[in-house]
């Protein structure tokens, strides 16, 4: 059984574990000084051996993202945060910066001392007024304890609205005050990022997490997790199950495990599908309960780690409704700027809607797919193979259900059933 | 010259050599798949991709399966955004089956949303849609939902429509205004499947190149306002053509529907206008349908009136009245060249004379010495501002007066941040879109800071026509030229100026830029011209000879194409015709033809044939475009009164003329000498006064834009321009109306409060509302009264 | 309207905060909108001037982001995720239940101006589910019945406070307001964070 390791959710239970007072307490802002007493290559070197990988769902190892920055270029440098935490099932950054914004703002301090940056941007979405709040109290509050302000700005920068500027290429245009749309790469952030500077993208988790491995070193830090996937990290379960919740631990623990930490899946209800990082990762099912929640466990499975939003779904769960809303939201978040997406998701929600009401053959399913096909790696980004992920990992495991949806002339499924107030209130 | 320096720069090109579809083709370092694929003919579909625009890679059409060192990339790329690799291998839709299908499967989702209009569309025929729907697409549709759809068509300007539903999201209209013209009107608004191209609600795409947009669109989505519905692409004869209007010289294409001019869209030439042309080439070209054209000769009888006669019978009296005559020549600078070099000869043989010139508006001695000193033969081209450190801009706004210099400069401004320097008075639209460097100076004071100005063998210094309107610039820019050794490029506004020059309408030169004053010079061309002779005295200037005809010092004139209104002086210059024997050679009933004794109809550009040389002094060959037309170049008219006057140029038409132009070649004696003159710097003002500057804008009352409402509908509004300051002690501010005025007269516009000098004032020259040649006859630099009306 | 000399400084300290210019035009919008409750024509083109920008390209930006209303919204922007999994366990229903309640539909504004509705996607808060948002502060763990109760509370001018959030609820234009970077001076109040967030870690302490 694999133990939690509470490193970044430590200290959430105290009732100001937002201020400045209650972080100093634990020791907040020490890494930051011994950090920036430190050679940058070296901080850069520290986490690289600690083998921390970005959290923020591709798992690109950090030190080595910081380590591609051009230095002693004369040029100025940038660190943007990626928190606009919008993958559906994702929750996890906005816990954290409700409950301990300065961990960010100390983990900004010393990437921007590693990657010899004077400037970070911290991108967060906009629909989140009270982690607004704190995150913006915390950043005048490290200016005024003198954490920022000599030699180190950090700005907030708040979104208004857009999934896809979680892509990070479109954040930095939504971030230099254009529409949110993806940039072609090359050049990469690293050479050519905001304003055309070398810059370093970076999700909160993955630097909320620099400060422990600052003040711990890269040992401590390796010692948790598996072999390619160190460190510990949090898992966001939701859903159908007795207690939802956010579950830090080592990388490498199965949804068995976290499922009985969570007191299972809801009274009398069984698993039916579940997604391990969020919309976009291919769903699984109870086949998959013993899989190694890392990077590598994930992808041997045929899913992707991502955000480690674990969606937990019962069999009361219409899996066709489930993947038709999904689909309407990437149709709703399309940035437009690509055909494959654009078009392709117009056209996979109407087929998908038809679908739902009963209408249509099994030819509609080869359809289905073929378009799928023709969307996946046809797209300018991500967005487009997301779309996809549900649609296809579903008719791979509940293609009888589509069929049934045929057959009984409309969705055979009630969905008060699956309501967590099951007909008491609706 | 142009030729050698691309050759210098093509062997410093490192080549890459690629295999695409199994065939090797070696090409520059940095060019993309998609290109590399057309030099071995390989077309791939593509919509978003335009060689001119910066790679966005949108449409996805191009998708391509590439390998680099035997490794592939795991899914299809754009091929258009992708460069060439050493070691690449290319599989196109020719070869791959996944690039087909990925190709086939984006032609399918471009169509989901794409209406089945294509019969009533005006691109329908000539649409990289539908010819590509018909290579990579699918016969038959599999989708069966709901089409989007959106109201249509949107007006987005007087010119220009949109039809949104039709629209493939390429991006080329916005990419181009904003990178290519500098006016990001049009933009993509809202998000997803409701994105879209459009205009802020209160402000229309009223851009000097908003044409451009409807050319490129790979759609129907934008349409042009003129032509929509009028023609199907395969009914028109289309032409290769010249744009008449500017001294830019575009390449054109002329089409033709039944003897009628439809459209003209901008043709294709990498030296001079790349793919683009202004909405006045793209746009105006009713002026030769207007209805005051002129159609048949017209004589003034005995009884004084202007009668239509034929043609025996005007070339009869033409020639009659000017035969023995004092007579002299103004020609305007529409004329093209082989027009030009008729006026030219005509003068010289015929009328015995060196009294010619083209500059119909402010003339000086000192501009015809600086022309015949520094601009004829000289070869400052487009080239030199590609290659430039810096360049200077006097007396000259490119956007209004030569617009495909301004998109060159822009061009290069945003691609290396190339140092533009403006003297003017006033900041300009143009000028802040080039962030040049604004050298405020008060009107009459810009030679002070010519000289002031440092540059090296790579700068370029822009001079326009309007220079010659403050005494001693021109001596100023030669000078500057001279001790850098930047190169000096004279850029007047209309296209046949420096055709003309070079053809010898003007007092001091004869064709070829040989000075008359110069007896060997004048053997050649004798000769050539099979007569003993030639004049030997110093022409008269257009003010001198307009002076000369109220003196009675000259009996006759031969007038043509020119606008009496374009000259500062126009009741002056219309006194001494009334006083004159004048032939008029004209398209169209004008001011001059009023007071005529013989009229005679010529050809429009698109009606004949002929060449413009423009800035560069590169000729511009055109054709006739409609087949059925007159024909008659002024040239040929010339040509038949010398004949009826004994005294044959022997010009009957233009190849013939072309061919002896050709045979001249260029003058490699002395240059006429330069004399300089000293500026005289601004004039003094003081409590309301104003030193008076002005511009013409691109689209304004010009008499070639008749005709055309849509276009005047994007026009810039008339303002009277003043300080900060002054508008203070005036007490007035943006939207009241300022009234400027002189002895002559007065005008009233809205005040538009800018950066201009404290003592200027600014109002454009010929715009809707105010004429103010005619109305103040009053040019740069003269006092004028300002109020607050 | 027109802006005053405050507002203007206002807006040029947003600018200030960043070294291009441009970078400020989503913080000008949440602000513009905190005056006037959405984003209008006098906002645009203010936005355009003060970045010296074509007021395309700024109206390019408002219609490209969701939050940015080009029409006045309630004093109470009521947001129902109904993103699959908060749909699934009521967001639809509850949802359907505002719409009759409140009698809007999709993007509606009651008559007295109070609330509007629009159903949104995942908020971040999916281990609360079902998830609603007033002026963007989370209402966690809803049903239908204390959905009404919450929209009500708001039309009678006393509404409930959020879940995980300042200690009352501000406005539509006091939250975009925080929103374009202003310091409301309530980010000390409400929780650190609700149970579920909690979880893992009192688990933790339990030896697990």
């Amino acid at each position: 059984m694999t133990k939690l390791a509470p490193v970044l959710s430590a200290h959430w239970d105290e009732k100001d574990s937002f201020t400045i007072a209650a972080y100093t307490r634990h020791g907040g802002y020490k890494a930051s000084a011994k950090a920036l007493a430190m050679d940058p290559d070296a901080v850069i070197q520290l986490v690289k051996d600690s083998g921390l990988r970005g959290r923020g769902g591709a798992g690109f190892p950090t030190g080595m993202k910081w380590g591609f920055i051009p230095q002693g270029d004369e040029k100025d440098h940038y660190l943007v945060v990626n928190a606009d935490e919008s993958e559906p099932g994702t929750c996890k950054d906005m816990p954290l910066l409700m409950a301990n914004p300065h961990v960010l703002i100390e983990g900004c301090i010393i990437a921007c001392h590693a990657i010899r940056a004077k400037h970070a941007f911290i991108y967060i979405r906009g629909e989140v007024t009270h982690v607004v709040r704190r995150l913006n109290q915390a950043i005048e509050d490290a200016y005024k304890a003198g954490h920022l302000g000599k030699g180190i700005d950090v700005v907030l920068h708040v979104g208004a609205g857009a999934y896809i500027c979680g892509e990070e290429t479109a954040l930095l245009d939504s971030l230099e005050g254009f529409r949110g749309q993806p940039r072609l790469r090359p050049p990469f952030p690293a050479i050519a990022g905001l304003y055309a500077r070398p810059t370093v993208v970076n999700n909160v988790e993955s630097i909320a997490s620099v400060p422990a491995i600052i003040a711990n070193g890269a040992e401590w830090y390796q010692g948790m997790g598996t072999e390619k996937s160190k460190g510990t990290t949090l898992y966001s379960l939701s859903g159908h199950v007795t207690n939802p919740g956010q579950f830090e631990a080592p990388l490498g623990i199965t949804l068995r495990e976290i499922l009985e930490l969570a007191g299972g899946i809801r009274a009398g209800h069984k698993l039916k599908f579940w997604t391990p990082g969020g919309s976009s990762t291919p769903l699984f099912t109870d086949a998959h309960l013993d899989v190694a929640l890392d990077y590598e466990g994930v992808a041997g499975a045929g899913s992707m780690l991502g955000t480690k939003a674990l969606q937990i779904f019962d069999e009361t769960t219409c899996v066709v409704r489930a993947v038709l809303r999904w689909t309407e939201f990437y149709k709703h978040e399309s940035c437009g700027k690509c055909t494959p997406c654009r078009e392709g998701t117009w056209w996979l929600v109407q087929i998908l809607r038809d679908l739902e009401n009963g209408v249509g053959t099994e030819d509609d399913l080869a359809k289905l797919l073929d378009l799928c096909d023709n969307i996946m790696g046809r797209s300018f980004c991500a967005l487009g193979d997301g779309a996809t992920s549900p649609i296809t990992s579903s008719i791979k495991y509940f293609r009888d259900e589509y069929i049934a949806h045929l057959t009984n002339g409309g969705c055979p499924f009630d969905p008060v059933k699956s309501t967590l107030f099951s007909g008491a209130n609706a | 010259m142009t030729t050698t320096q691309e050759n210098t720069t093509a062997q410093a090109v490192e080549l890459i050599t690629v295999v695409i579809d199994g065939f090797e083709v070696s090409v520059p370092k940095g060019t993309l798949v998609i290109r590399a694929a057309e030099k071995l003919g390989i077309q791939i579909p593509r919509f978003c991709d335009h060689p001119l625009l910066d790679p966005v890679g949108a449409c996805r059409q191009c998708l391509v399966d590439i390998e680099i060192n035997g490794r592939a990339f795991p899914k299809p790329q754009a091929s258009c955004t992708i460069p060439v690799e050493p070691n690449m291998i290319v599989k196109t839709q020719l070869t791959s089956a996944v690039a087909e299908k990925a190709q086939r499967g984006v032609m399918e989702l471009l169509l989901v949303n794409h209406p089945l209009d294509c019969p009533v569309c005006d691109k329908g025929g000539e649409c990289p849609l539908q010819n590509q729907a018909m290579s990579t697409g699918n016969g038959e549709t599999r989708f069966e939902g709901v089409k989007r759809t959106f109201e249509k068509p949107v007006a987005i300007s007087s010119q220009v429509l949109l039809d949104r539903e039709r629209c493939v999201l390429c991006a080329r209209c916005t990419r181009f205004s904003d990178q290519i013209a500098g006016d990001p009107f049009i933009t993509l608004n809202e998000r997803g499947a409701l994105q879209q191209v459009g205009i802020y609600e209160n402000q229309p795409f009223e851009s000097y190149f908003s044409g451009n947009t409807v050319q490129i669109c790979p759609v129907g989505a934008l349409t042009g306002a003129t032509y929509r519905f009028r023609a199907r692409p395969f009914d028109l004869v289309s032409t290769p053509s010249a744009c008449e209007h500017c001294a830019s010289g575009c390449d054109m294409r002329t089409d033709v529907r039944r003897g009628k001019t439809l459209r003209r869209l901008a043709g294709d030439d990498a030296s001079v206008n790349e793919e683009w042309n202004c909405d006045k080439g793209r746009w105006a070209f009713k002026y030769v349908t207007a209805v005051d054209r002129l159609t048949t000769p017209l004589v003034r009888g005995v009884d004084g009136v202007l009668a239509p006669a034929s043609w025996p019978e005007a070339l009869a009296a033409a020639a009659v009245g000017l035969k023995g005559k004092r007579a002299a020549v103004l020609v305007g600078g529409r004329a093209t060249t082989e027009d030009a070099y008729g006026y030219s000869k005509f003068a010289r043989i015929a009328l015995g004379t060196n009294d010619i010139d083209f500059r119909a508006r402010v003339t000086t001695d000192e501009e015809r010495d600086f022309l015949a000193a520094k601009v004829v033969g000289s070869t400052t081209t487009y080239r030199d501002i590609d290659v430039a450190d810096h360049v200077v801009l006097v007396g000259f706004e490119p956007e209004e007066e030569s617009p495909i210099v301004f998109l060159r400069i822009n061009k290069q401004v945003r691609k290396r941040a190339l140092k533009v320097s403006a003297v003017a008075t006033k900041l300009s639209i143009g000028v802040e879109k080039l962030k040049a460097e604004f050298i405020k100076v008060a009107p009459g004071a810009e030679s002070s800071a010519i000289a002031a100005l440092s540059l090296t063998a790579k700068s370029v210094i822009l001079v326009g026509e309007r220079a010659s309107e403050t005494i001693g610039l021109l001596t100023a820019v030669s000078q500057l030229g001279d001790k850098s050794g930047a190169k000096v490029a004279w850029i007047p506004r209309r296209a046949g100026e420096r055709g003309a020059l070079e053809a010898g309408a003007i007092g001091a030169l004869l064709p070829g830029g040989r000075p008359v004053a110069d007896a060997s010079a004048r053997v050649d061309i004798a000769a050539v011209w099979g007569v003993p002779t030639l004049p030997s005295n110093a022409g008269r200037t257009t003010s001198e000879i307009i002076s000369a005809l109220n003196s009675g010092d000259l009996d006759a004139v031969v007038v043509g194409g020119v606008d009496p209104l374009d000259m500062a002086n126009s009741s002056e210059v219309l006194a001494g015709l009334k006083k004159s024997f004048v032939v008029s050679l004209e398209i169209a009933s004008s001011a001059v033809t009023d007071v005529a004794d013989v009229v005679l109809p010529v050809a429009a550009v698109t009606e004949k044939s002929g060449s413009f040389l423009n800035w560069e002094g590169r000729p511009r060959a055109f054709d006739s475009a409609v087949s059925d037309s007159l024909n008659r170049s002024d040239l040929r008219i010339l040509s038949a009164i010398a004949d009826q006057m004994g005294e044959s140029i022997m010009l009957g038409t233009v190849t013939q003329a072309a061919r002896e132009i050709a045979s001249l070649g260029k003058w490699d004696g002395a240059r006429a000498n330069f004399a300089t003159v000293a500026a005289t710097g601004a004039k003094k003002v003081s409590g309301n006064e104003a030193l008076l500057t002005s511009w013409r804008r691109l689209l304004d009352l010009g008499t070639m834009q008749k005709g055309e409402a849509n276009l005047a509908g994007t026009s810039r509004k008339a303002v009277a321009v003043i300080s900060p300051k002054r508008a203070e002690t005036l007490g007035v501010k943006d939207g009241d109306t300022l009234r400027v005025s002189n002895a002559h007269g007065a005008i009233s516009l809205p005040a538009l409060v800018e950066d201009i000098h404290d003592d200027a004032v600014w109002v454009p020259r010929n715009s809707f509302g105010t004429q103010t040649l005619i109305s103040l006859n009053a040019v740069h630099g003269d006092v004028v009264t300002v109020v607050k009306a | 309207m027109s802006y005053t000399p405050d507002q203007l400084q206002v807006m040029d300290a947003i600018i200030k905060r960043y070294p291009r210019s441009r970078s400020a035009i989503m913080p000008l919008l949440h602000y513009v909108q905190s005056l006037a409750g959405y984003v209008t024509n006098e906002g645009i083109e203010l936005i355009a001037k003060l970045l010296t920008l074509e007021t395309a390209e700024v109206s390019a930006v408002a219609t490209f982001y969701t939050q940015y209303k080009r029409k006045p919204v309630g004093e109470y922007h009521v947001g129902v995720c109904t993103n699959t999994l908060c749909a699934v366990m009521g967001g639809d229903a509850i949802f359907a239940a505002l719409k009759d309640h409140l009698g809007v539909e999709n993007d509606g504004v009651t008559a007295d101006g109070k609330v509007s509705l629009e159903h949104i996607e995942c908020n971040a808060a999916c281990d609360y589910a079902p998830v609603v948002m007033a002026n963007w502060e989370f209402y966690d763990n809803q049903d239908v019945s204390s959905a009404k109760e919450l929209v009500d509370s708001m039309r009678k001018g006393t509404p409930k406070p959020p879940t995980r959030g300042p200690d009352s609820l501000v406005t539509w234009k006091e939250a975009s307001a925080v929103l374009a970077g202003i310091n409301d001076g309530k980010a000390n109040e409400g929780i650190q964070a609700g149970e579920p967030s909690l979880l893992g870690l009192k688990l933790s302490k339990e030896g697990k």
